[in-house]
């Protein structure tokens, strides 16, 4: 990443709206009115939004000429955490203590 | 011989993982709802602690957890009991402060014993398929976000000092 890039993507991602549409686009993509709907903001300011979070890389447009549905890039998200990787080493480091203690716990066997 | 751990998602609104132990599962039943064995190993990765462990184990009673990383942040969960078979089963609901799963999951742990091994089945389920998604996705953004966060402080600082 240079850090032109980086500088982009953490600009967009210091805006509450910005992760809120981020949030709203990983369930799936949606279109500029779709997005305006659960926010008190009108269209235009949500397209300034989506502008920011454009040329961070962090959402693209789909095909769809009239809708022009936006939709999340996974990558520069991917890129620092994957969730179901971080959940399964948690239990793994976590259950090789639990052998350790269990071993501690275990009544000595003749 | 320690089995390695499994991670599936069986339905849509499930997650399960399930690991065998070398030891009879009363005793892991122990460690799982006494909380002065909980914090030891209840942990994750290398270098996290567990300064919050509250437990009230009966059915209704309340647990409490919160775990600091190595940079000091702090992560905090908790629910209720709703079912407890002892040696065999707990039912719990859980929600994380940062709320990053949608809403409430409930935990549930089941413990089946083969000869001296106990295999260990936790599921969790999610109140909807968005919401495991959303948590699978979320979690990420939000962590991401976590950590832009930090570098935004660490840059205003820096840019502060320059000035000067």
């Amino acid at each position: 990443m240079t850090p032109e890039r980086l500088d982009a993507t953490f600009a967009a991602l210091a805006d509450p709206t910005r992760r809120a549409i981020l949030a709203r686009l990983a369930s799936g993509e949606a279109s500029v009115t779709e997005l305006a709907g659960p926010f008190a903001m009108s269209q235009p300011a949500i397209s300034k939004h989506l502008k920011v979070l454009e040329r961070a890389g962090l959402i693209s447009r789909g095909q769809d000429a009239q809708r022009r549905p936006r939709r999340l890039e996974a990558k520069p998200l991917a890129e620092a955490t994957e969730w179901l990787e971080k959940y399964r080493k948690f239990w793994e480091a976590s259950f090789q203590r639990l052998d350790a203690l269990l071993n501690e716990l275990k009544p000595r066997e003749e | 011989m320690n089995e390695t751990l499994k991670v599936t998602t069986p339905t849509d609104r499930e997650i399960v993982i399930t690991r065998v132990f070398d030891a009879p599962r009363s005793l892991i039943f122990d460690c799982m709802s006494k909380p002065e064995l909980v914090r030891r190993w209840l942990l994750g990765p290398p270098g996290y602690t567990m300064p919050v462990c509250e437990i009230d184990f009966r059915v209704g009673g309340r647990y409490r957890y919160v775990w600091r990383g190595p940079d000091g942040s702090e992560m905090g969960m908790g629910g209720v009991y709703r079912e407890i078979v002892p040696s065999e089963r707990i039912v719990q609901t859980e929600l994380f402060d940062q709320d990053w799963t949608g809403g409430e999951t409930v935990g549930t742990a089941l413990l089946t014993e083969q000869g001296s091994r106990t295999t260990l089945t936790i599921t969790e389920l999610y109140s909807s398929k968005e919401a495991r998604d959303g948590a699978l996705r979320t979690g990420m953004a939000e962590g991401m976000s976590a950590g832009y966060d930090r570098l935004a402080e660490l840059l205003t600082s820096m840019m502060e000092g320059e000035g000067k």
